[in-house]
This record gives C-alpha cells, sequence and structure tokens, in this order.
C-alpha cells in the first residue's frame, strides 16, 4: 500500500505541470483573443505562395521567350 | 436605361450601388473609394480577401483622411504610442473599430505585402487591434496609418488608453486565482475521496494523517492567495462599518479554515478542506462571469477622444502640427473642413460655419465672421479657418463640463445593490443562530458548543447567494448585448430595474440626426427644376444642400453656368438658360421678408419668380411612438432639446400631456434638469448622444447612450444603444426587470439550502460529507436555474420582438454584420 505515497507524489507532480501550462499560457495572452486563431489556422499561407511562384514562372517563360525572339 | 433597374450590390462593401456603378474588373462598386481599395487589392494579389465573407469591405468617404494623421510627424506623440522601439524596429498597437469579420484578420495580417516596410501584423479580434511591427526606415507610422486608412481600415488614435491596461492586469490575476484555486480543489477532493466511502474507518492512521497534511498545504494557496480579495473586502467592510455579502463569506472561509486546521492537527477528523477550496473556486468563476464585459466598447470616453491628438498651429505662415496640450493662449491654429475646434478662440480669417451639435444640440450650423468668438468643441464646415486661442483647452467651456466630475468618484451612492442590503440581514441572522445554537448546546452538553457555532458559520456562507445575482444578471447583460445594448456593467441589469423617470435628448436620440424629412410646398415641381437644384447644390458644401444634394439622389447633375454663394445667404446659378436661386427667404424675396418660421427653410426662385420653399424637419425614429406608447402608463416621460422649439406640436402629438417638454437646454440645463428629479427621489434613465448630454448622461441613475455605430465615440456612459434597437427599449427594461425578480427566486432557492444545512449545523452533527455535498450542489443548482431561466426570458421576448418587427430585418442585417463576436 505504501506504493500509494509514490502515486500521489507523481500525480501531483503531473497535474503541477499543468497547472504551470495554464499559467504560463494565461501570461502569454493566449486567452486575450479566442477568436482570430480560430480564424487565423484557416487561412491558407501556402496556396498564396504557390501562386506567387506560378507567376514568377509565368514571367520568367514570358520574358525568356521574349529573349529568345529578339 | 432598362438593365438599370437591376440592382448591383458592391463588391467590396455590399452597399447598394444606385443606378450608376463604379465598374472596375468587371465588377460593380458603390463608389471610388471602394473600387480603389480593391484595385490596391487586386494588384498586389490579395483578392482572397473576398473570398472568405462576401462583401466584407468599409465604405468611407474617399479623401476624408488626407490631412489626419499628420500629427504623428511629430516625434513626441509618435513616441508615446511605441510599444517598443529599438534600432529601427518599433512596435505599436492601433485600434481600428472597423475590424469585424474574418476578411478583415486575413487582409489586416497580410500587410507587409501591401507594404515591405512591415515585419509583422497581428489582429487582436476581441478589442479590435492589430499589433504592428515595423522598419521605421521604410514606413513612417503615418505612412502606415495612411496605409491602413487607403484600404479603409482607419485607426482611431488617441492618448488615453492607460487605463485600459491596468484592467487587463486585474484580469489576469482572476484566471491565476482561478487557475490555482481549481488545481488544489481537484487533488483535495481526490484526497478526500476516502473519508466519504463506507470502511473509511479501517484506513490506516499513516494514511490519514498523510492525507491530511497533504490537505493542508494545498489549501494555504487558495487561502492566502484565491480567496485574498474576498478577506481583504471584508476587512475593509468592517473598517468602514458596512456589511456587505463579504463578509459572511469571509467568515465561512475563515471559521472552515480554522476548524479544519484543528481537526487535522488533533488527528481528530479530516476537515472540510474540499469545501473550503470548493467555496473559493466557485466564487471565482462568479466573478469571472459577472467581470466579462465588452473589451472593444468604451464606456469611459471623456473629451480627450473626442478631441484631435493634434492640430495645425500656424508660425510664421508654416505649419506645424501640435498636440493640443501644448497648444497656449494667443496661439494661431489653422481648422479644416469637419475639423473640430479644440480651443475658444477667436476667428481671425475666413468663414466659418459651425456645427454646434456635439455641444448644444442645435443641428444648425452658426455663420461667425472673422472677430467673432468661437467655442471648442464645433464642427467647421466648409474651407478652412484661423483661429487665436482665447482659452487653454483645459479651460474650455466645453471641458470644464468635464472637469465638473473629476473630483467626482464614480461610487456616487446611486442605488444600493440588492444582495448588500440582503447580507447586513443575513449576516445578523446567522450570528444570532450560531450564538442560539452555542449557548443551547452550552448548557446541555458543553463539548458540542464551539462545533455547533462554528457549524452554523460554514453551512451559512452564502456561496449559493453569493453566485446568484453574478449568474442572473451576467447573462442577462451578454444577452441583452446579442439584442444590441450593450451594459457596462452587470450591476447597470439592476439599476434599469428600479427607474421611474426616463428623459430623453431630442436631437439624435428621438430624431435621426443624419436622416432628414425634405418637404416641398408650393408649386409642384417638374424634373428641369429638379435637375436644376441638384446640379446647384452640388458646388455648395453648405449642410443644408447637401440635404438636398441627397434628397435628389436618383437624378443626374448637369452643368451649372455662374455660380456664386453668398454665405448665409444662398446659392444661384443657371442651368439651362434658367435663373435659378436657392436660399433663405431673405435671400429669394430680396430684403422683404414675410413670415419668420421657426422651421429650417430654404426658398427656391426661378427666373425671379418664386416657386416656393423646401422645408427640413427632423425625422423621428421608426416607432417611437409605440415605443412611448408603451413607456408612457410606466415612467415619467421627459423631453430635453438644445434646439428650438419648432417641433413642439410634433411631439405633443407622440408624447402623452403628461410628459414635460423643454427646449432650449444647455448641457448645464440638462444636467441640472436630471439634478432636479434625482432630489424628488425619482431613479432617472437618461438617453442621449453626443457631448452635449455628457453632463446629464453621468448625473442620472442610468445613462444610456445612443449610437449608430457603437465603436464610434459616445460619451461616458451605463449603457450603449444601437440606434436600429431603440424602439425595443421598453423590452429591455422588461427583460431587466425580469431578471431582478429571477434574482430574487435564486437567493429564496439558496435559502432553503442553508435552510438544510442548517438543520444539521445547529444539531452539532455537521459531518465533512453533507458540507461537501451541499456546498456543490446548492452552487451549481443556483446557476443553473440563474442561466436557463434567463436565457429562457430573453428568448421568448426576442421571438416576441421578431414577430413583431419583421420589417426591420432589413435594416437591421448591417448591424448585426458588425456585432457579431462581441460576447
Amino acid at each position: 500500500m505504501s506504493v500509494l505515497f509514490v502515486l500521489i507524489g507523481v500525480s501531483m507532480f503531473v497535474a503541477g505541470g499543468f497547472l504551470i501550462a495554464f499559467l504560463w499560457a494565461v501570461k502569454k495572452g493566449q486567452y486575450d483573443d479566442s477568436y482570430s486563431p480560430s480564424v487565423r489556422i484557416l487561412f491558407d499561407d501556402q496556396e498564396y505562395e504557390a501562386q506567387k511562384e506560378e507567376k514568377k514562372q509565368q514571367i520568367e517563360k514570358e520574358t525568356t521567350k521574349k529573349n529568345h525572339k529578339s | 436605361m432598362q438593365e438599370e433597374t437591376k440592382k448591383h450590390i458592391c463588391v467590396h462593401c455590399g452597399d447598394d450601388c444606385g443606378s450608376h456603378p463604379v465598374i472596375w474588373d468587371e465588377k460593380p462598386f458603390c463608389c471610388n473609394g471602394c473600387s480603389t481599395v480593391y484595385q490596391i487589392l487586386h494588384e498586389n494579389e490579395l483578392c482572397t480577401y473576398y473570398d472568405f465573407e462576401s462583401n466584407p469591405g468599409i465604405k468611407i468617404e474617399a479623401g476624408k483622411y488626407k490631412e489626419k494623421f499628420a500629427f504623428l510627424d511629430d516625434n513626441e506623440i509618435a513616441e508615446q504610442l511605441y510599444e517598443f522601439a529599438e534600432g529601427n524596429i518599433r512596435k505599436i498597437t492601433l485600434y481600428i473599430p472597423s475590424i469585424h469579420c474574418s476578411s478583415c484578420i486575413w487582409l489586416l495580417e497580410h500587410l507587409n505585402i501591401l507594404n515591405q516596410g512591415v515585419i509583422k501584423s497581428m489582429v487582436n479580434f476581441v478589442k479590435k487591434e492589430v499589433a504592428i511591427t515595423f522598419n521605421s526606415d521604410e514606413i513612417s507610422i503615418r505612412e502606415l496609418a495612411e496605409l491602413l486608412s487607403s484600404i479603409h481600415y482607419i485607426p482611431e488614435i488617441t492618448l488615453d488608453k492607460l487605463q485600459l491596461k491596468q484592467n487587463e492586469e486585474v484580469n489576469k490575476s482572476l484566471l491565476y486565482k482561478i487557475g490555482i484555486a481549481g488545481f488544489c480543489f481537484g487533488n483535495i477532493m481526490l484526497l478526500s475521496l476516502p473519508e466519504y466511502v463506507p470502511g473509511h474507518e479501517y484506513l490506516e492512521t499513516h494514511f490519514k494523517e498523510f492525507f491530511g497534511m497533504m490537505n493542508f498545504f494545498l489549501v494555504l494557496p487558495v487561502f492566502f492567495y484565491s480567496g485574498s480579495d474576498y478577506l481583504l473586502s471584508a476587512i475593509k467592510a468592517i473598517k468602514h462599518k458596512f456589511i456587505n455579502i463579504d463578509v459572511p463569506i469571509s467568515m465561512g472561509i475563515l471559521m472552515l479554515f480554522i476548524q479544519s486546521s484543528i481537526e487535522i492537527f488533533s488527528g481528530s477528523g479530516a476537515g472540510y478542506m474540499d469545501s473550503l477550496t470548493g467555496l473559493i473556486f466557485f466564487l471565482l468563476i462568479g466573478k469571472w462571469y459577472q467581470n466579462r464585459t465588452y473589451q472593444a466598447l468604451s464606456f469611459e470616453r471623456d473629451y480627450r477622444s473626442y478631441f484631435p491628438v493634434a492640430v495645425s498651429k500656424l508660425e510664421k505662415g508654416i505649419e506645424i502640427s501640435t498636440p493640443i496640450e501644448k497648444l497656449q493662449k494667443g496661439d494661431i491654429i489653422l481648422i479644416r473642413n469637419q475639423e473640430l475646434i479644440p480651443a475658444d478662440g477667436i476667428l481671425m480669417k475666413g468663414e466659418a460655419q459651425i456645427d454646434y451639435s456635439f455641444v448644444t444640440g442645435e443641428s444648425k450650423p452658426v455663420f461667425k465672421e472673422s472677430g467673432d468668438a468661437v467655442f471648442a468643441g464645433g464642427k467647421q464646415i466648409g474651407s478652412a479657418i484661423e483661429l487665436t486661442i482665447e482659452k487653454d483647452v483645459i479651460q474650455s467651456r466645453l471641458t470644464q463640463l468635464w472637469n465638473q466630475f473629476e473630483g467626482e468618484d464614480s461610487s456616487n451612492t446611486k442605488l444600493n445593490s440588492l444582495i448588500d442590503q440582503i447580507s447586513k440581514y443575513f449576516t445578523i441572522v446567522i450570528i444570532a443562530i450560531g450564538l442560539f445554537a452555542g449557548i443551547y448546546w452550552l448548557l446541555n452538553d458543553s463539548s458540542k458548543a464551539v462545533f455547533a457555532f462554528t457549524s452554523v458559520l460554514i453551512v451559512a456562507c452564502p456561496c449559493a447567494l453569493a453566485l446568484s445575482a453574478p449568474f442572473a444578471l451576467g447573462n442577462t447583460m451578454r444577452l441583452m448585448g446579442r439584442m444590441g445594448i450593450y451594459l457596462k456593467s452587470s450591476a447597470v441589469v439592476e439599476k434599469l430595474n428600479s427607474i421611474t423617470a426616463i428623459v430623453f435628448d431630442k436631437t439624435g436620440t428621438i430624431t435621426q440626426a443624419d436622416e432628414v424629412k425634405v418637404n416641398f410646398h408650393g408649386d409642384a415641381l417638374s424634373d428641369d427644376d429638379k435637375i436644376a437644384i441638384k446640379s446647384l447644390t452640388r458646388h455648395s458644401t453648405h449642410t443644408l444642400s447637401a440635404t438636398l444634394y441627397e434628397y435628389y439622389k436618383s437624378i443626374p447633375p448637369e452643368t451649372v453656368v455662374d455660380y456664386t454663394e453668398l454665405p448665409s445667404m444662398g446659392i444661384s446659378g443657371t442651368i439651362n438658360g434658367r435663373k435659378i436661386k436657392l436660399g433663405s427667404a431673405k435671400f429669394i424675396h430680396e430684403g422683404k421678408t414675410e413670415t419668420s418660421s421657426l422651421n429650417t427653410e430654404v426658398y427656391l426662385s426661378v427666373d425671379g419668380k418664386i416657386k416656393g420653399h423646401f422645408s427640413m424637419s427632423n425625422q423621428y425614429r421608426t416607432g417611437l411612438s409605440e415605443l412611448i406608447n408603451g413607456l408612457a402608463p410606466k415612467y415619467d416621460l421627459h423631453i430635453l432639446s438644445g434646439d428650438n422649439d419648432s417641433e413642439m406640436e410634433n411631439l405633443k402629438q407622440i408624447f402623452p400631456t403628461t410628459s414635460i417638454i423643454r427646449f432650449n437646454q444647455s448641457p448645464n440645463d440638462k444636467l441640472e434638469y436630471i439634478n432636479n428629479l434625482k432630489k424628488q427621489n425619482k431613479y432617472v434613465l437618461m438617453i442621449g448622444d453626443g457631448l452635449n448630454d455628457a453632463g446629464a448622461l453621468k448625473t442620472s441613475d442610468v445613462g444610456i447612450s445612443i449610437a449608430d455605430d457603437i465603436y464610434h465615440f459616445s460619451p461616458a456612459c451605463d449603457a450603449i444603444l444601437e440606434a436600429s434597437k431603440f424602439q425595443e427599449l421598453k423590452y429591455f427594461l422588461k427583460i431587466s426587470a425580469k431578471s431582478v425578480w429571477i434574482v430574487k427566486l435564486s437567493f429564496i432557492l439558496s435559502f432553503l439550502y442553508n435552510l438544510f444545512g442548517l438543520y444539521f449545523a445547529v444539531q452539532g452533527i455537521l459531518s465533512p460529507i453533507v458540507a461537501a455535498l451541499l456546498m456543490p450542489i446548492s452552487s451549481i443548482s443556483v446557476v443553473a436555474f440563474a442561466t436557463f431561466t434567463t436565457n429562457y426570458i430573453a428568448k421568448s421576448k426576442e421571438t416576441n420582438n421578431k414577430t413583431e418587427s419583421n420589417m426591420k430585418e432589413a435594416k437591421t442585417s448591417v448591424f448585426l454584420k458588425k456585432s457579431v463576436q462581441l460576447n
């Protein structure tokens, strides 16, 4: 039964970790704005980057074509 | 012409484009401003903006912000705004009231595409703020503000933001306290569990001791940190010879702590540590719920946030942007069209048309010539003027009205809250019962005497009582917010309930400030006449011209020859060969005035022949008469107007004969009037808008400020009401009455729990398990009762409203769009 002492000690340690995580999150302002992160996660930055890349390539192609012509 | 009957909706802002939409990229826009924003975004490939929400943009009139941010070039002002400045990196948080949807977040967080100088931008949606980190070598703060304005997100920059920061700190420390209390509560419950199961008496003693000690150590942070507010508040109250709800709570907490500590250290029992931590945990949650208010709204604005941060000062003919605190007597300042006059002064140059509507409520602009005195708070309409300052900003007539309140604390005893009244008797009764039980046991079985006394204080600890008000009122406040009225705190719900008199401001409150009813009296106007009026008024900046121009919205204007404008007289010109004159009676009759009417009138003559006149009167808000009919039987109604009495007859038709109507009221008169009502023991609700009502709103028991755009300026008040929801005021009053009634019911419920607990306590047989069960059950059931019933009431009222006001749905949808996510 004395294993209980150890178990309780471990459980307190784990729970304490969560408590510290909570306090840290409050301090860092994670609870200040609960709306925008939920929207922000849906923004597709990669799509935009890909578009940009595509355009670049297109422009490059065009310029090389032009160069060839001239 | 036929294809134009099809309605175009602006891709950017969703407004109706009218018959002549601006077409760009084959898409319709309502105005050049909107299409410019689209072009900017299109060039930078930011059109994803239009994917998240349809028509996400904000419409503003172009060019309004041109010189607005010149003051940001002043380093001294800019320094105050930076949160971080090192090298060329600057960080600033700007308040942008127009943030309203996910597209806004997307665009504002991609500012770096519009300008390479922006390093990072981050939106806080709840507060409507954007935090921008930028490189000051590449973009100045003024350019940044102008960039935001160019895409129609105009930042509002004022220098009185310090107070908000403090509030944030309080909120954070409350969250820390809740976190710690919750942690300890959970663990103590776990460690106390063996005590609750049958057969716990066989548990080995060293386990009991260990659990007891663990409980004791876990309770220390809760008692000394999380619960400290209650103890301190109780001490403060007793010092001031006054009993609030915190006194019986603290007695309970203290008794629980002492009793339990003694039991643990003497080994005589397990103590009530679980009840103690649970109690504090629930109380803190109640407090948090009550404290959640509308972060994006400001209820404490004073003249400082209404005034510009800086104005252009003229020094040897050169314009210098100067902060208004630095203006001195004798300085010459330049005020442009639509700019506000920050201090009393004398007009030096130019012709002033000053709109004092914010100061006096009088909607007609006043004409001034050089040498005349002008007062702070007026807004110049028309060309730029030069002023010499006569008084410092703080000593101006307008600001003095505010300074009156500076000394007064907000704690002016408006209404003693219900809960404080009850807790006074509650505490006395509980101590009496405790003493009675103690004395009884002292005579019969002295070993139980102390225990019975402490048990009474423990079990009577009014946790459920303390929770019922925050939850019922807090929930009502949130529900009302969803319906269009935003309360400063949940205490306002209670105050609304005790109102006996309602005072209305006229201009802008019961009338619509921006909508004017135009009537033409005289010969019927032909289409040519209408075209002429439209064309002529296009050239004038006078407000009456602007009104007429708006009135003939759908008529295309034509060119005007020989346009002349005589200030304070009228305008004339030749259109299609006909000479048209438009203006005051004096101007048209050439000196021979017949009647002097109090109404605003504009006369029209064509080729020297008088056609008739336009009369312009205020447009009353829709649903006003229904609202007044609904309110009249229950409340005294009063109207205070800064205007002249031209509207007397109209008002008499709407309001009952018993209501009092006063005209020509200065801001000070209004304030005095409210004070007089209060002296007659009336609880006064004041509804107003603008600075001229500021004093009255503050002195009244409840001040409601009405606003078309709730994020825009509103004077310090207890609640902000969306203008479109004005006619629903009577429902709001009814809901507040019902929710106070619910609070009373929950009080009764929690008293019943107390009686049940006292039954055990006075007999001296209160076991930890009864205490531990009773406390959460009573709290949770009271909270559930309060929340569900308030929800039910608000919902039934809401559906009532819906069926009545289906017609207005279309109008309110614009506001709904803006009011999402306030809670």
